[in-house]
């Protein structure tokens, strides 16, 4: 009977819990939609308000839609009205010069279609026009190289944004104009009304009290001007870029300056996932995204569980000299990581000291294959990970666990809880309440965590699976990613990009739902 | 009466229970503690076992390779005298050049960083929630998927050597460095923004009834207030250099003279067998001397560390 309950119970908690995530997957896909509604409607209302700007807004108003500025200098605003308007030009200047905007956005449609051209030269001495030139003479080795196909992506992206940057200020400046002129001829009605004596005063900020209210009301304007050009210019024309990269074919065989690449659509993913064919990397690609979430998984519960005991011990009552002992863990973060990583892969080759000295006291009688044997590379990599992190654990953790309110434990002690109680029921959950996102950072950090794995294995050792998808045994997701673009010949800079867009789905699902979770948890209360 | 007396009982069993057992439980924190300081000590010998070592190789003065047993038969201090020497590995000009990249990445992301997070903590505008979602998800791309891009841009702009230019002067590859380390600056915003958040508004409220302007009150009161959190992104952003490689290799690829520590130090362990061969007890020496400045570093830094972690971790 009791078993049967039991298991009873079991099978609902079970089946609630998948409704939960079911419930939660309800709930992302309405909230994702309600975000696009939400974001649709907030463009139309946009075009809305630019058309009823244009109607109803004054003569000066309808003037400023075609020459940015000019309201501005009507309404007795010169200094503005010179910016808008060298912006205008610059822009216009910008677009249309040779070589300009419109140029390479004419070019982005088929991502050019001469790569380069031949001259021919000749090589008579002395030098003699090519028309009368003997034609043994003639070579046509001297390239002219014409369209770059990654330029053109480049700079298309760039004007682009360019684009959009120029449309932001102007629709600026017309609502601005629009909202100036009504307070404007308001301010002139009322005074002509008033038919006082004395001159009219522009009610209109001065250009002065302009520049003031940037250090005041408007000082985000100021503070976020350089992040925005710095993060737009090398995080996010690179990142549409890369993205935009994904669905071309561009590798080793059609890059430029000799070679042009071109749009396949969705045929990189499709070789990134499938597993048939001979250019396709869907083999490689499960059999890495199964030993990055082992290793995201171990890598950060290691660490975090083992450096909470190191602190747990060293801040216990009876423990002395407590400075020291933190002291000698803290030095060995402070050997930059990368130096310490190359030391142990040093250190734990085949026939490396450590082996060595092994083998000369006799504990062992044949090399331990730290990193060359496929299943004991990945412990080591896990291992090697625990030595560089748990100082950082224990320091971060052991501030917090201070902070445990001393009452909690008293009163666990007196109802009898033996010390394995009072960590699984106390010091765990407050730990896990207080560091919540702390831990979902550091379990993203380790799915990217390059330095670990590129400095102690570089992804070896290999697995024999040949052709363009090679990857080696420890390889995560972006050590391979590494390994396809910039590190080494294979160059398969589209399936790169791909990957890339891989990489960065995980890691957003992934904080979206343990972030959920944990806010939700937080706006519960305080713990304790 | 009857409950009260049942209330007294209760109170007292447990207590008689824990005295009969006093002795015992004495016997065994004893045996507890000497498990546990066994324990520190073997941790202390297997964290501090790999230092040790690369000390005695950066002093050894047998061979220059890797060699199979642990510690050096023959001391010497010649290693660090051929750092400076050696004409291959410029090691004093890497240093340089970490420094001066290092020190202006921390000056210029401090600022972007900080000035950011005020934005984002203190002044409320229009489309604040979104910037802060957007800067979170743009963090989450893999930063080396647009290192490409990034190149390009470089050598597109001319600050990389390109068709046109095919050499150009090392301080070009370190401004270069220096902008692709201070660009995604405020994406770091959080740690410092959780830290904003913990200064009472009211502090904010009175300065602006006696007239200060918001940038005011931002130089004058709050970063006052901030000193840890200011010196804790200041430091990372300066440790940032020393230990990065992969930004390094791409920009610089072959021009050794614009390399950084990071990039030559590796250059020395993985530049091939040969390189190994001749190089691996300088490279010893070359990580012992960077390792001084960033350990003194990092020791005035612990207490700024602990409180800018957390913070950032709890409040963010």
């Amino acid at each position: 009977m009791q078993t049967n309950g039991m298991s009873q119970k079991q099978k609902s908690k079970f089946s609630l819990f998948f409704i939960a995530i079911g419930m939660w997957f309800v709930n992302l896909f309405k909230a994702v939609g309600a975000y696009f509604t939400k974001i649709g409607k907030g463009i139309a209302r946009f075009f809305v308000n630019v058309y009823k700007q244009f109607i109803t807004g004054g003569w000066r108003t309808k003037i400023s839609h075609f020459i940015m500025g000019l309201g501005h200098a009507l309404l007795g605003r010169p200094i503005k009205a010179i910016i808008y308007l060298l912006m205008q030009v610059g822009y216009f200047i910008f677009m249309f010069i040779p070589g300009g905007g419109i140029y390479w956005l004419g070019k982005l449609r088929t991502l050019g279609t001469v790569a380069v051209e031949y001259t021919s030269e000749c090589t008579m001495i002395p030098p003699v026009p090519i028309e009368e030139c003997d034609p043994d003479f003639i070579t046509y080795s001297k390239p002219i190289y014409k369209d770059n196909s990654m330029l053109i992506m480049l700079f298309g992206v760039a004007t682009l944004i360019v684009t959009i940057g120029f449309l932001i200020f102007y629709f600026v400046q017309v609502k601005g104009v629009y909202q100036a002129e009504k307070t404007y001829v308001a301010a002139k009605k009322a005074y002509l009304n008033s038919g006082k004596e004395e001159k009219f005063v522009n009610p209109l900020p001065t250009f002065k009290e302009e520049l003031n209210s940037l250090l005041n009301s408007r000082f985000h304007f100021t503070t976020m001007a350089i992040p925005t050009i710095t993060i737009t210019t090398f995080t996010v024309l690179p990142l549409i870029f890369m993205i935009l990269l994904a669905f071309t074919n561009f590798n080793k065989h059609n890059g430029p300056p000799n070679k042009l690449f071109t749009w396949v659509g969705l045929q990189t993913f499709q070789n990134l996932f499938s597993s048939q064919g001979t250019n396709s990397f869907g083999q490689a690609l499960g059999k890495i995204v199964q030993w990055t979430f082992i290793w995201a998984f171990f890598a950060t519960f290691t660490n975090y569980i083992f450096g909470m005991i190191l602190a747990m011990i060293i801040n216990r009552r009876s423990i002395k000299a407590k400075k020291v002992w933190r002291t000698i863990f803290v030095i060995s973060i402070a050997v930059p990581q990368f130096v310490t990583l190359l030391l142990m892969s040093q250190l734990l080759k085949d026939n490396g000291p450590l082996n060595f000295t092994l083998m000369q006291w006799g504990l062992i009688d044949k090399q331990i294959k730290f990193l060359t044997d496929p299943i004991l590379a990945k412990v080591t990599v896990i291992l090697v990970n625990i030595w560089v992190g748990v100082p950082y654990t224990m320091l971060i953790t052991s501030g917090i666990l201070m902070n445990i309110p001393n009452d909690l434990y008293e009163s666990a002690r007196i109802d009898g809880a033996g010390p394995v109680r009072q960590f699984m029921k106390i010091t765990l959950p407050y730990m896990l309440f207080v560091t919540g996102p702390y831990l979902i950072t550091q379990f993203i950090g380790n799915i990217n965590n390059f330095n670990v794995i590129f400095f102690l294995t570089q992804g070896g050792p290999p697995t024999g699976h040949l052709g363009q998808a090679t990857y080696g045994h420890t390889d995560i997701l972006v050590t391979w990613l590494y390994a396809l673009t910039v590190g080494g010949d294979k160059q398969e800079y589209a399936i790169g990009s791909a990957l890339g867009i891989f990489i960065f789905l995980i890691s957003a699902t992934i904080t979206l739902i343990l972030y959920s979770r944990t806010s939700a948890a937080q706006q519960e209360g305080d713990f304790a | 009466m009857e409950t009260n007396n049942s209330v007294t009982v209760k109170e007292v069993t447990p207590k008689r229970k824990k005295q009969s057992i006093f002795k015992n439980q004495r016997v065994t924190r004893g045996i507890v503690d000497a498990f546990l300081y066994i324990l520190l000590i073997v941790l202390c010998l297997i964290w501090i076992f790999p230092i040790v070592w690369l000390i005695a190789n950066a002093l050894r003065g047998e061979s220059t390779g890797p060699v199979r047993y642990l510690f050096p038969k023959v001391l010497t201090l010649d290693n660090f005298k051929n750092l400076f020497t050696d004409t291959e590995m410029p090691y004093l000009k890497w240093f340089i050049n970490t420094l001066i990249v290092a020190t202006a990445t921390s000056i210029i992301s401090t600022i972007i960083v900080l000035l950011t997070s005020y934005a984002f903590s203190r002044l409320n505008f229009k489309g604040r929630k979104g910037l802060m979602k957007l800067l979170m998800i743009l963090g989450m791309f893999p930063g080396f998927m647009s290192m490409i891009a990034i190149y390009y841009i470089l050598k597109a702009v001319g600050l990389l050597p390109n068709e046109n230019t095919p050499i150009v002067p090392v301080s070009n590859y370190l401004i270069s460095l220096i902008l692709v380390g201070t660009s995604g600056a405020a994406m770091g915003y959080l740690v410092s923004k959780g830290y904003f958040d913990t200064i009472s508004k009211s502090i904010d409220e009175a300065a602006e009834i006696d007239g200060a302007n918001k940038a005011q009150i931002f130089w004058h009161i709050i970063l006052p207030l901030s000193k840890p959190i200011v010196i804790y992104t200041a430091l990372t952003a300066f440790m940032g250099p020393w230990g990065d490689y992969i930004f390094v290799a791409t920009i610089t690829r072959g021009r050794t003279e614009a390399w950084t520590i990071a990039r030559g130090l590796y250059d020395m362990i993985n530049g091939g067998q040969e390189k190994l061969g001749r190089y691996f007890t300088l490279f010893c020496a070359g990580s012992v001397l960077i390792s001084i400045p960033i350990t003194a570093l990092f020791v005035f830094m612990q207490r700024y560390y602990v409180s800018g972690v957390t913070g950032g971790a709890v409040k963010g």
